[in-house]
Formats: structure tokens, sequence, C-alpha cells
């Protein structure tokens, strides 16, 4: 771009930014270094929003480690606890074990279909709210413009010589990222440990080795991601802009440019007629504002995250030319087709694929709410020895061995009377346990506790078939709660 | 490999004297062709080279802190590195850590009762799992990994003890093992009637109709009265007149149907004709008293233990 173009007003007190789309797919070369981006500030309702949500997921993701959570004196008081070492997950009231790992997988399925869900109705805002690379991203952005100023002072800076004050400011930046990155690492640590506890041994050397591995992993992909890659981890690594493609529609709201009214565009001149143009007065502000180096108005593309930003750039600008705010705005494909046919706009929230979304996302709900109210604290395993089989004894009897393995979820010890169903006359013996009748267990709390026992039958009894089928069960004295397991008894009396 | 294309274009000269752009790619070529086909000289992707220049740099660390080169003998084979990292002293070091975390487990089960044990949960937990080990370690070899035993080699698991199946009788049998090398031995010896020619082949033959009879199975009873006074001489002194064994000297009980070395009747005869001469070793010595503890626990509680009787204020005797 020549430098007489370059200084072309848009219009009356508005210059036409440099800005040039460097991201747009017809600019991008394939064996090309990475063209810097420079964002420039907006102000605007969706800036606003963004600075709100970026306080909301950054204040939750470095304080939930510090919130407590009373589980009782033997059971951790984190709220939201990932407890490698004793493999359980907290979650407030949700406590988990690894067999239950079935409750991530259906959170993991909910948080896909939320995601496709808002994805049909309102394009990509998980890309430009609330993705952890667009916020990071953000508030790295935000910080780079505390030490070097808005868009036309960076370019500026990285193009002038190195000098003691741009040193300074450079360094200081960087300074920050780390800092932000060494706390985004050192929060994610917390999740996998008593925070507090953690924390004090983090700055002694008393933590654990993989505490300062993740750390220092955490820190670096940080600093890196959002420092210095930026863009080019939602354009180049990411898969969900490939995959948003079978998400969305042409009735998807999307940030979308109105060619409809949009164009011809070029540069107005004060008190000529808008009649027969476009609104667009080619002023680039959205080009300057993106945060991603595209162009909005070539229309929607896999760069674009969605992050509205050029929404706000936008009608800053029309309300200075006085027309109509929303030259872009959220607005679907298929409208701006109707407005150019000379049809209304319509907005269709109900499609198939929202519902088919919706209903998706709500039986899963409902599968795993069902679930989880159905869930026990009394579980028992029984596996019978193999070897041996069995154990005739010196009077013809049989014994067959078991081990009785008894989950006690809840943090008290449980008093439980174990019975077996089965033949009537075989006779039950438990290894250290009390032998009075009934025969209790005693389980002790918030784990699984193994017990040894011998069933044994008489000769008679026992040569009446090759094997029985017996169920175990395990009753709580208190509360009733009953676990049943099924095993078999072994005679080795011929089939 | 095809030949190489003089570049058809006139006045380029020879390859090496100008760098040719590719025009779709942006990139320079080699100057290489062939069929028409140009090699582009792309450059290594500069992330790539700074991690390969990592990795070198990193390498010349860890020569520099850890073993890494061959050395002569005299330098102990290898090069230190200054760290003087070893995974075998490590290892040492953390089966130390290891043994010293279970010293106070065994020096509890050092002397205490079955009882004792049996009722701190936490000391029966140790016991077993430890016995378990031990076991593995050193009986599966003959009595088999689930104890269940072979032909000669009695099964742990069912209440047909030999030589008593107290927590008591098993402990000293471990300790001092069956017809072994130790002083302590338990010992016995039944004859071999049949090969040291003490009974003929015909009383051999009854004797084995008189087992077969004590055992409750069909007999011949004619040979089973022929062989009452032979079995009285001969087999009474250990076994009992009854038959039903004498655990003070390792005599099996002949009235119950399990036989260590086979019950048919041929078993029986060459039982009888050759006289076993079971061996199990000693553990006194190889094994620490804790852990010949832990073992006797674990067989104990395999299913067959016996109840012992009250202990009396003299230990028992040994050997």
């Amino acid at each position: 771009m020549d430098k007489a173009d370059s200084r072309k007003l848009s219009a009356p007190g508005i210059p036409r930014s440099r800005a040039e789309a460097v991201n747009d797919a017809e600019q991008r070369k394939l064996y090309a270094k990475r063209e810097p981006v420079y964002p420039k500030l907006v102000s605007g309702p969706f800036r606003a929003f963004k600075w709100a949500f970026m306080a909301f997921a950054l204040g939750v993701y470095y304080f939930l480690p510090f919130l407590r959570w009373d589980r009782g004196p033997d059971a951790p008081d984190q709220a939201v606890l990932v407890d490698f070492g004793a493999s359980r997950f907290y979650f407030f009231w949700i406590e988990i074990w690894p067999q239950e790992v079935y409750y991530i997988t259906g959170l993991l399925i909910m948080a896909a279909l939320a995601l496709f869900l808002a994805t049909a109705l309102f394009g990509r805002v998980w890309c430009g709210y609330a993705c952890p690379q667009t916020v990071w991203t953000d508030l790295f952005i935000a910080v780079e413009r505390a030490f070097e100023g808005d868009r036309n002072a960076r370019i500026r800076l990285d193009r002038a010589p190195w000098t003691a004050e741009k040193i300074a400011r450079k360094s200081g930046k960087h300074a920050v990222w780390l800092a932000i990155a060494a706390a985004t690492g050192g929060a994610w640590i917390l999740y996998f440990h008593d925070a507090f506890d953690l924390l004090a041994n983090f700055f002694t050397g008393q933590a654990a080795i993989s505490a300062y591995v993740f750390f220092g992993l955490l820190t670096f992909t940080t600093y890196t991601l959002a420092g210095t890659m930026r863009e080019q981890v939602c354009i180049y690594m990411c898969p969900w802009p490939r995959i948003q493609a079978a998400m969305t529609d042409n009735e998807a709201l999307n940030v979308t440019y109105r060619t409809d009214r949009g164009e011809p565009r070029g540069p107005h001149k004060k008190g000529a007629s808008w009649e027969g143009r476009g609104d667009c007065i080619d002023c680039k502000a959205c080009v300057a504002a993106c945060p991603m180096g595209i162009d909005i108005r070539n229309g929607a593309q896999l760069e674009c995250i969605g992050c509205a930003l050029c929404i706000d750039a936008c009608d800053d600008i029309m309300v200075k030319v006085e027309r109509p705010k929303g030259l872009i705005a959220y607005d679907t494909d298929d409208n701006v087709a109707r407005r150019l046919r000379g049809e209304k706009p319509r907005y269709r929230f109900l499609r198939t694929r929202v519902l088919v979304y919706a209903v998706a996302l709500f039986a899963t709900a409902a599968v795993m709410l069902g679930t989880y109210a159905m869930r026990t604290t009394l579980d028992v395993n029984v596996l019978r020895d193999r070897n041996p089989n069995f154990v005739t004894l010196s009077d013809g009897s049989v014994r067959n061995g078991y081990t009785v393995k008894v989950l006690n979820m809840t943090h008290e010890t449980r008093g439980l009377e174990l019975s077996v169903e089965g033949p009537a006359d075989i006779a039950i013996r438990v290894l250290a346990a009390r032998e009075d009748a009934p025969l209790t267990l005693a389980a002790p709390p918030d784990r699984t506790t193994d017990f040894r026992v011998y069933l044994t039958l008489p000769r008679e009894a026992a040569a009446a078939a090759h094997s029985f089928p017996l169920t175990f069960q395990v009753r709580d004295l208190e509360t009733g709660e009953t676990a049943r397991a099924a095993a078999t008894f072994q005679t080795g009396a011929p089939r | 490999m095809a030949a190489r294309k003089a570049n058809p274009k006139p006045g380029t000269g020879k390859m090496a004297d100008k760098r040719e752009i590719d025009e779709h790619s942006g990139a320079e070529t080699t100057g290489h062709e062939w069929d028409g086909v140009k090699e582009l000289d792309t450059p290594l992707p500069r992330w790539w080279l700074w991690i390969f220049y990592a990795t070198i740099i990193w390498s010349i660390g860890y020569m520099i802190l850890y073993p890494a080169w061959p050395a002569p003998p005299g330098m102990q084979g290898y090069t230190p590195g200054v760290l003087g990292h070893s995974d075998r002293v490590n290892v040492a070091a953390e089966m130390a850590n290891l043994e010293a975390e279970r010293a106070e487990g065994y020096a509890r089960l050092v002397g205490a009762t079955y009882a004792d044990i049996e009722s701190d949960p936490v000391l029966f937990r140790f016991a077993l799992a430890a016995g378990r080990s031990a076991f593995g370690d050193n009986c599966a070899t003959c009595h088999g990994v689930g104890a269940q035993g072979f032909r000669g080699y009695p099964n742990l698991n069912d209440d047909v003890w030999l030589w008593g199946g107290t927590f008591d009788d098993i402990t000293q049998t471990i300790r001092y093992g069956i017809r072994s090398s130790h002083s302590g031995a338990r010992f016995s010896q039944m004859p071999a009637f049949g090969r040291d020619q003490l009974l003929s082949r015909d009383e051999i033959r009854d004797l084995t109709q008189y087992v077969l009879d004590l055992s409750g199975r069909e007999a011949d009873q004619d040979a089973v009265v022929r062989a009452a006074p032979v079995y009285q001489a001969q087999c009474a002194a250990c076994h009992g007149v009854e038959g039903r064994g004498d655990r003070s000297q390792g005599a099996p009980d002949l009235t119950i149907d399990n036989w260590l070395y086979g019950g048919s009747r041929d078993e029986i005869y060459n039982s009888i004709w050759r006289g076993p001469y079971g061996v199990m070793p000693h553990f006194d010595g190889r094994m620490d008293d804790g852990m010949i503890a832990a073992l006797a626990v674990y067989v104990f509680a395999l299913g067959g233990g016996e109840d012992s009787p009250p202990r009396d204020e003299t230990p028992p005797a040994e050997g």
C-alpha cells in the first residue's frame, strides 16, 4: 500500500487504517514467516462483556483451588480436587472413585454436545469468549498494550532500533507475561494436591517433583501459546475451526459483515449522498481490531474466532458517520442473501440440528442425573480361588475359598452383615472376623477392604452337583443398604 | 536414476552460477532437475532446528552429569558423571528403606501367637501379604503357587497334617524342616519293606488290601485277615492300632481318603515296598524369625490351621 493512499480519509475525521488482513487465506503464503498482528483496542458492549467474562473465568481458575468444602475428618476439604495418590476426584458434594470414571465421560459428552448446540445457535461463541486460548491471549495482549501502547505505537516500537526504552518496555512485558504464565501453571497443580499445603511446600522446595514439572510445563505453554503464538494456535493447531464447518449452517448466528448493506464500499466525502453506495467507508477499523489478522468483510472463514471485536470497532465508526450501527453484527448468511433478494430477514432457532443437539444434551444429562441419584456407597465383589479350585477335607466335605472385596464409599466405618445364598447346609467362615451370628464385617471408611471367606459343604451335599450358584450379600446393619455379588461353588464332583 | 538434463533455458549457465526461484512456492531450488521436476531448497522449519540444537546441548549436559561413555575397567568401566548417579545404589537404598519400613511389622510377629496376630487387622494383613510373598519365593516350587500340593508334596489348604496343624507346629516345621540337614529337623523313617526284603511280596500284597480296608474301600477280606497280624507287628507302632496315624512321628492317618503318594492299590503297594522318605528343607538361618512367623500365618490362614491348645509356661522343646 503506498503512502498517499494510506493517508486518505475514509470519511471526514476518520483516517483509513493501514491494517492488512495478513491471515486472509489469499494473503497467506505456504512457507511464510508469521506476520505479526497488532490488534487495536476497541470499546463497546462486546469488548466490555469480554473483559467481564475474562475476569470471571480467570477468577474461577485461579481461586477455585482455595475454596473449601467440609467432608469430615478423614477426607480432604478442598472443594475441587483430583487426588491421584488416593485415586479420588472431589467436586463439591460429588466424590468419584476410579471405576466411576463414566461420570467424567458423561460430563465430557455433555460438554461436547453443549459446544455443538452453542455453535449451531450462535456460531463460535466458545472460541470467541470462553476458550482458554482466547482468554489468555486477550489478557496477554492487554499486558502488551499496557507496556507498548496501542496498535500504532506497537508497530512503531517493533520497527524502531533497539534503545534502552524499547528494551525496558519489551522486557517489562515479557516479565509480566512470565508472571501470569507462572501463576497459571501454579494454579493448575493446586487442583491435584491440597492447595494451601502445596503452596507452602512449593516455595520451600518440598513439593513433589511432578508438581514442579507440571508447573514448568504449564508456565511454558501459557507463555508461548498466549504470548508468542496466539492466533497461530487457532489457525494451525486447533481442530475446532475445521470441525466447526460441520456444526454450523446458513442459519446460525455468526459475526457477519452485512454485504447487502455495506457494498459497494468506498471513502465517503462530507456532505456526499449515501444513495447508491454501501455504508462501508473502507476505513479498515474492523481489520485493525481483529486479533486473528483477517478481514471479516471477506465472509465467514476458518480463521474467524467470532470474538465480535470488529462489531464494536465498526459500530464506533458508524456512529461517527451517522449511519445505523450493525454493519457488522451477529447475523446469518441466509439473512444476508434474503435481504439481497428483497425479503425480510428471519431468525429460526428451532432447526433440526438444534433440536437434535438439545435432545441429545438433555438425554445425556438425564442419564447422568439418574445414575448419580441411584449411586450406591456400598459394593461387593467376589473372587473365587482358582488355585486350588476346591479343597477336599479329611471327612470328605469340600471347601472353596473366596476373596470378598467390600467397597465402603462413605467416610465412616460400617458394620456389615455377610450372608450367602446357596445350598442350605453351607458353612461360612471369615478369616479374622468375629464368628458370632449374624456374621459381621467391619468395613473401614473410604476404601476397598479384602476379606477371606471359606465356604464348606458337607460330603453328601457336595456330591450332588459339579457346581452351585451362590450370591454373596453384605447388608449395612444401620442403614440396611445392601450389595450383592454372584459367585459359584465348585465341588469337583463329575459333571 | 534419470540423467540430469541440461537447463533448457538459454543463457542461464551452469546450475551453480545462479539460484533459481520456484514461481509456485517462492522458494529457491537446488538447481537439481529430474525429468522436469526441480528440487526445492526448502529450509528446515526453524522450530525443528531449534529443538535439534536444544537436544544437542541437553546431551552434552547429560554426558557431564550422568554415566555416559564406556571407559577402561580401571575407571569402573564407564564415565560416572559428576552427579555420581547410580541406579544400582538407588535400588539398594530403596530396598534398605523398604526393609526398615517392614522391620517393625516383622518384629511384632516374632513370638506372637496366632490369636494375637489375628486380633490386630493391620498386623494380620501385613503377615498375610509378607507370607504370601515368602511362600511364592520359597515354597511354591514344591507345594504349588496355591499350596495345592503335588504327589509327595502335601496340600497345605486341607485339614490333613502329618506333623500337626497348629500355628506352633507349622512354625516348627518351617523352621527346622522334615528329614532336613538341620539337627532339629522333624524325623521319622518308614522302612522300605519290599526293597529291604523285610516282608515278602505276598505279605505286602495282603497289607495293601488291609490299608484299602482301613480307608473304607473294597478289599479282599481273606487278605485283610491274613495281613492283620503283620500290620500290628510292623505298622501299628507308628500308624496306630486302628490306623489313625501319629503326628509325633509324622505317620499319616490311613483311615481317611487322603494320600500323599497316591491311594490306588498299586500306589499303596509301592509305598509299602519302597518306604517314602519325603524331605522338606529347613528355613532356619535362611529366613529371619519374623518372616518365618509371617509364612506360618499365611499357611495357617490357607484354611486348614488348627486351634492351638493353651500355651504352657515353658516354650515348646526345639527339635
